[in-house]
């Protein structure tokens, strides 16, 4: 090597190097171009979508590419015109391999509409061949919400065929706006108010993805709510007076995990999902402890405690037992962590935590305690990860309004996923396939 | 009788009736003795009597409108200091960020309230926490709870029953000034009193 070369590739690190702890800044897309530092661990395999014949054939290719794009785990090759013009090397029995591959895609999708549905190819570019084929059935296109559903369970199937790891694009993310709840689907599209009572604050997700239980606050207290998704059935299933907020349903669906109190603090108290009378799991001696978050496994919670004389993020056995600070602090200095949400893999613990006098999304290690930095710009509150354990939605108001953004942890990468403002407290679903 | 005495009798009577017509005769001399001094008696007495009964009914009207003023001077003075007692049960209190400890200031307008709540057994309240907009939604959510319970204490340990006063928190949910600066934030971090029973025919306590 080079003299110069050398230079130049220690430049190179020199400039990544400051990265510790590691920074990935916040990227906005803009028509497949990524600006800013971008640091990709392996290469991403290149897809290609081929154009959908029918009627409906222009929404499915954009659906497919819309929903790959967001998971950021392919990349789109030709999805602009000039990728209509690739069409042709896709039809007949012995599709164009080499020139896709000199485009770099790795793998072809051709999907062929079915009287039933879709009929979805998937072609091995380096071995040119069918790497494998499936029909999916996808109710008429008029009945949007439903046919938008199951063709993103179609797109999720193909990230699995392509990545290994399935797609999220069948999810949806719950939350809270001027004291109302809605719900948005992963894309973005058909926002929808679901109805309960007002004001509601701190959706959560059954892992059934069918009901939600919320918090409503009143002149006499607050009461934790649930609601059915399908049917508007709304119950009181906490109301014993007093401040009742942040309910979580454990992994099994069979618990709601909430922060309760009066005049002595807030303790988190478990109550049976079908009812009873509440346990009190923490034992605050008359702090605020609030916002708990279970482990995937049940056996842990991670939640907000204002026990130290400010609020920090704290874990604990689902007993009570055993609490710990996660969020490490230095002695003598003024930190506010709070909002922590336990990732669907268990590894990582997402969190906000101020610095600057604003809010940033963090996440740390539960290997190794180490923290990483993943916004930057303007205040970002309150994580929600996805089930992939990868992408995180967030309150941001980096555009003059509280909007939720999605970001992906591992390449900084953010996405507006609300347009209409005031969107906080974001909540994403567990997998919704066939909804 | 001769005849003068007769033509000033008539003139004298015709008088009246004459009053209006330019008059060819020459006047009638001084009255003599034919004047009807019981008509005019009787014309005198109906004047004075109706100028009492007139003065009298002024004077009625005066004293009752005294009366009036006097009680609604008392009335207004009465409705004024108990309004300013209710005003002083719903003075907040302030709280600086992330804390929910009072002031000296706080503790004073919350002494304030003590002997009014005192004075009405019947008097019961809500104290509502709040907090500014940075900051955790559902933390806030518990922040705004110890406000008010900060309150409630402090007036529990001054003697007033516990039943009497409710807590609940509105977090950051129910600002009292929008904005984002410190003024805006500084109006928000408090505890607010409402007066849910006992307060309409409020007792104002003789106070030093």
């Amino acid at each position: 090597m080079t003299l110069s070369r050398f230079l130049g590739a220690s430049l190179a690190l020199a400039l990544l190097l400051p990265a510790l702890p590691l920074l990935a800044q916040d990227t906005t897309a803009k028509r497949g171009v990524r600006i800013g530092l971008s640091y990709q661990l392996g290469g991403r395999r290149g897809v290609y979508i081929a154009p959908v014949s029918g009627p409906v054939g222009d929404s499915v290719r954009a659906i497919l590419q819309r929903d790959l794009d967001n998971g950021d785990r392919v990349t789109i090759v030709g999805s602009d015109s000039a990728g209509i013009a690739l069409a042709p090397l896709v039809r007949g029995t012995r599709p164009g391999y080499e020139i896709f591959a000199r485009l770099g895609a790795a793998a072809l999708i051709v999907a062929t509409p079915t009287p039933t549905g879709l009929h979805v190819a998937l072609h091995d570019v380096a071995g040119r061949k069918v790497a494998g084929s499936r029909s999916f059935a996808l109710p008429a296109f008029a009945a949007a919400r439903a046919w938008r559903a199951a063709m993103h369970v179609v797109s999720d199937e193909i990230e699995d065929w392509v990545t290994g790891t399935r797609g999220i694009a069948a999810t949806r993310i719950a939350f809270s706006r001027g004291g109302r709840l809605f719900v948005i689907d992963s894309d973005g599209w058909g926002e929808t108010a679901v109805g309960g009572s007002s004001p509601a604050l701190s959706p959560a997700w059954h892992p059934n993805g069918q009901r939600l239980a919320y918090s409503v606050l009143g002149e006499t207290g607050s009461r934790i709510m649930v609601l059915e998704l399908s049917g508007g059935a709304n119950r009181a299933l906490v109301s014993r007076g007093g401040l009742n907020i942040t309910p979580v349903y454990a992994p099994d669906g069979m618990t709601i995990l909430f922060s309760s109190g009066a005049e002595e603090g807030t303790d988190l108290y478990a109550v049976p999902a079908s009812g009873g009378p509440p346990r009190r799991v923490t034992v605050g001696r008359g702090t605020d402890n609030v916002s708990p978050s279970y482990s995937p496994d049940g056996r842990r919670v991670a939640f907000t405690s204002g026990r130290s004389g400010h609020p920090e993020v704290y874990i604990m056995d689902a007993d009570g037992t055993g609490a710990e600070l996660l969020t490490p602090f230095a002695f003598g200095d003024q930190y506010y962590r709070s909002n922590p949400d336990w990732s669907p893999d268990g590894r990582n613990v997402a969190f906000q935590s101020q610095v600057a006098g604003q809010f940033q999304i963090m996440t740390i290690s539960l290997r190794d305690r180490s923290v990483k930095q993943h916004t930057s710009e303007s205040t970002n509150e309150d994580p929600s990860w996805a089930p992939d354990g990868r992408h995180l939605a967030f309150t941001s108001s980096r555009t003059g309004v509280k909007q939720l953004w999605v970001l992906d942890t591992e390449t900084g990468r953010v996405r507006q996923l609300t347009r209409n403002g005031g969107a906080r407290l974001a909540a994403w679903s567990p997998r919704l396939a066939g909804r | 009788m001769n005849v003068y005495p007769r033509i000033a009798l008539i003139v004298l009577v015709a008088a009246p009736g004459l009053a209006g017509v330019s008059c060819r005769r020459p006047p009638a001399t001084p009255p003599g003795p034919a004047v009807n001094q019981d008509s005019i008696d009787a014309e005198n007495a109906r004047r004075d009597a109706d100028a009492r009964r007139e003065q009298m009914r002024r004077d009625s009207l005066a004293r009752e409108r005294a009366r009036m003023d006097s009680m609604n001077n008392a009335g207004s003075r009465r409705t004024q200091m108990m309004e300013a007692a209710r005003e002083t049960i719903r003075n907040p209190v302030y709280f600086e960020f992330d804390r929910s400890d009072l002031s000296p200031e706080d503790q004073a307008r919350l002494d304030a309230k003590i002997p009014i709540l005192n004075a009405n057994p019947g008097l019961r309240i809500r104290a509502s926490g709040h907090t500014d907009s940075r900051g955790s939604d559902e933390y806030n959510l518990a922040l705004g709870q110890r406000r008010a319970a900060a309150a409630k204490r402090y007036l529990t340990q001054h003697g007033i029953d516990a039943a009497r006063i409710e807590t609940v928190s509105f977090g950051e949910e129910r600002p009292a000034a929008q904005g984002s600066d410190e003024a805006a934030f500084a109006q928000n971090r408090r505890t607010e009193f409402e007066i849910i029973a006992g307060g309409d025919d409020i007792v104002v306590p003789a106070g030093p």
